[in-house]
């Protein structure tokens, strides 16, 4: 448990000045843009957004003492003690809001929580990254990440999906509504500082991918969260429903958040090696070892609902199996080869993470198994050269490749055992989670579902 | 406004970072010939001399300043504080002084207080290139008079390559004048913000950031013409 950050560590003799700076830039943009509104943005365990608008006028208390609400209202924060806790905003952060209406300018600000004394409050996701991502520093890492995030355009959001349309792979048509909504999220995208590397069509019937430039961990957090409000915003807007849910669709591939992550260290690619053979750093390899020797630990994390794991069964770019490749798409993790001279993009790709996930915690989970794998030397496994989707049960135990976790009660049993998670995540949240999943996989547990009632009824 | 002058060459580099934040332009020298050969057409704005390092260089440089028909104003001087003592009998070098390792607000607090004595100008309110205009006094960026809708960091960024045009610049200068110590991320970093501050001045005004092969970045045109 981290007690003295309270994310304003102390980052050398500028960093008071620029503090200072940071907080006049916010004050005098809400003043000379007319903001009418600051939103306050923040994070609860299971990853979901939570936001608290203020007027300007109460901005500058806020900015220097932090907006005090009770903590037990929001998921995962609530303790025993007592519950009061501040957002302690992060002025690095402000953006004007794209969407807003002109006439009445609003604006956005992702907060740290703390504790009334100022200790870095336990309950945060986004601390939890912000102390992960610190140890990384102190061994000499900066981790950065690419997300590739699909979701799926329906007609409304009840409980029978409704595609948009049936265009399939980079197919165009001018009357795509989905092409529209798209090109327009893009637009937002770059107006709240997230640059998109590509969008392009999916194979699912009305889903779609947004690829976003790497950046470091805890941005490419907030950017994932905003994300993912923009992208249901702009839906809603348009009269449709956008959704991260892993795996909306029978018989169609899920959505998933293949993530491109890459170490740097003074500025160099920590992965890239010119004297090795495959261009792949001890460094890099001993990172893929950690991924995949704590990969089932972590699963529940990267895939933190029951429905995740009807994306990772079924397969298509899922992978079921814990195994390493370089062009081999059922592998777990990926090594895309670099474009000639592009050695600086050398990086790993994890293929089981979902959008639905916290991207403060699955970003730290990952991070803390790459690094544990390099801290330990761990030697990397062979490639798997050969389609995993093709093995049988038991060529699969002769090659001594293991599964990705079933289902989330695996996956939580797996976690639960899972020193490097607890680590990772801190008592507070790791506790809490494995509570609250476990509830939920119980109250699934207790559903008939539409399957027993269409393979049963007609039978029994 | 003319640039303030700066001894030593290279100046720490937190002083060369409180004085970029607070939008002043200065250029560092290592001796009194330097300070004489590089002195702009106004002359210099006024001088921040560090002593505590090259204790003598500094003096010396002082008196060439000072000790001359017009003497160069405001002269503030920064010292350790174990050096005070040197400052006896020195009274006519410098208008003021500063303890080092300095305090940001404390140098800011103290130039703004000298150049409102000496009746100048306090600092540069506008940084304009082209259809770029930045007010740093309002810390607003316009280009073809619309508002750009900046982060903090996308702001001081472009603020600081607009104030210097032409210039080349690599990742790790950049970091250290811009970011200063308080980032994520290493030199790449740089990179990002780049990306993200091409996409907001849009298509037409992208190409005003130049990327410079194997080097870095630089904006607008190169001082040959390039």
């Amino acid at each position: 448990m981290e007690t003295q950050d309270t994310g304003e560590a102390d980052r050398g003799p500028g960093h008071e000045h620029r503090s200072r700076d940071q907080r006049d830039y916010v004050l005098r943009t809400v003043e000379e843009r007319g903001v009418r509104l600051v939103r306050l943005w923040f994070t609860d365990v299971l990853g979901r957004h939570k936001s608290v608008a203020i007027s300007p006028a109460e901005l500058e208390t806020v900015l220097d003492e932090g907006l005090q609400f009770d903590g037990s209202a929001i998921d995962g924060f609530s303790r025993v003690q007592e519950s009061d806790v501040l957002a302690r905003p992060d002025p690095s952060t402000f953006e004007l809001l794209p969407w807003a209406d002109p006439a009445e300018p609003s604006g956005t600000i992702f907060c740290n929580i703390t504790n009334l004394d100022g200790t870095s409050f336990e309950g945060d996701p986004r601390q939890v990254l912000r102390r992960n991502v610190d140890r990384a520093r102190q061994v000499g890492f900066e981790m950065f990440c690419a997300p590739e995030v699909e979701f799926f355009y329906f007609a409304d959001a009840g409980p029978q999906p409704t595609p948009l349309d049936r265009a399939s792979y980079f197919d165009l048509t001018t009357t795509d509504v989905a092409s529209d909504l798209r090109k327009q999220t893009l637009h937002m995208l770059e107006a709240l500082s997230i640059p998109v590397e590509y969008s392009f069509h999916e194979d699912g019937p009305s889903q779609h991918e947004i690829d976003l430039q790497y950046t470091d961990a805890l941005t490419m957090a907030d950017s994932v969260m905003t994300l993912r409000l923009a992208v249901k915003k702009i839906a809603m807007d348009r009269g449709v429903y956008a959704t991260f849910m892993p795996k909306p669709l029978n018989g169609v591939q899920g959505s998933g958040m293949h993530t491109h992550l890459s170490l740097f260290r003074d500025g160099k690619n920590a992965f890239h090696d010119p004297d090795a053979t495959d261009g792949l750093s001890t460094t890099a390899r001993s990172f893929i070892a950690g991924l995949l020797r704590h990969a089932r630990e972590i699963t529940a994390v990267t895939n933190q609902l029951v429905n995740s794991y009807k994306r990772i069964n079924e397969g298509y770019e899922a992978p079921r199996y814990v195994s390493w490749a370089r062009n081999n798409r059922s592998a777990l993790v990926r090594v895309p080869i670099p474009k000639l001279g592009k050695i600086e993009s050398t990086r790993v790709e994890y293929r089981a993470l979902d959008p639905a996930c916290n991207p403060y915690l699955a970003f730290s989970v990952l991070l803390a198994a790459g690094l544990r794998g390099i801290e330990e030397e761990l030697v990397l496994p062979a490639e798997a050269a050969v389609n995993l989707y093709d093995l049988s049960r038991e060529e699969q135990r002769d090659l001594g490749v293991a599964n990705l976790p079933h289902n989330l009660n695996e996956a939580l049993d797996e976690m639960e055992a899972s020193e490097l998670v607890r680590h990772a995540l801190g008592d507070h949240i790791f506790e809490w989670f494995l509570r609250n999943k476990r509830a939920e996989w119980n109250e699934y547990q207790r559903q008939v579902t539409t399957f027993e009632l269409e393979t049963y009824l007609p039978n029994w | 406004m003319e640039p303030l002058l700066v001894f030593p060459n290279p100046p720490p580099p937190e002083l060369a970072q409180c004085l970029d934040l607070d939008g002043w332009s200065w250029k560092a020298v290592s001796d009194a010939e330097a300070a004489m050969a590089e002195e702009p057409d106004g002359g210099w704005a006024g001088a921040v001399v560090v002593a505590d390092t090259d204790t003598e260089g500094a003096f010396a440089l002082c008196r060439r300043l000072r000790k001359v028909e017009v003497p160069l104003q405001p002269l503030l001087l920064l010292v350790g504080g174990s050096q005070l003592d040197s400052l006896d009998l020195r009274d006519d070098l410098f208008d003021d002084f500063c303890l080092s390792p300095l305090r940001p607000t404390e140098l800011q607090a103290r130039i703004k207080h000298l150049f409102s004595r000496s009746g100048r100008e306090v600092r540069p309110e506008l940084v304009g290139y082209g259809p770029l205009a930045l007010n740093l006094e309002t810390y607003q960026a316009v280009i073809d008079g619309e508002p750009l809708d900046l982060t903090y960091m996308e702001y001081e960024l472009l603020k600081f390559l607009a104030a210097h045009p032409g210039k080349v610049f690599t990742r790790e200068t950049l970091l250290s004048r811009v970011w200063g110590y308080d980032y994520y991320g290493g030199a790449r970093t740089v990179d990002v913000h780049i990306r993200r501050l091409r996409a907001k001045l849009g298509e037409e005004h992208a190409s005003l950031i130049h990327t410079v092969r194997s080097v870095g970045y630089r904006f607008g045109q190169s001082r040959w013409g390039g």
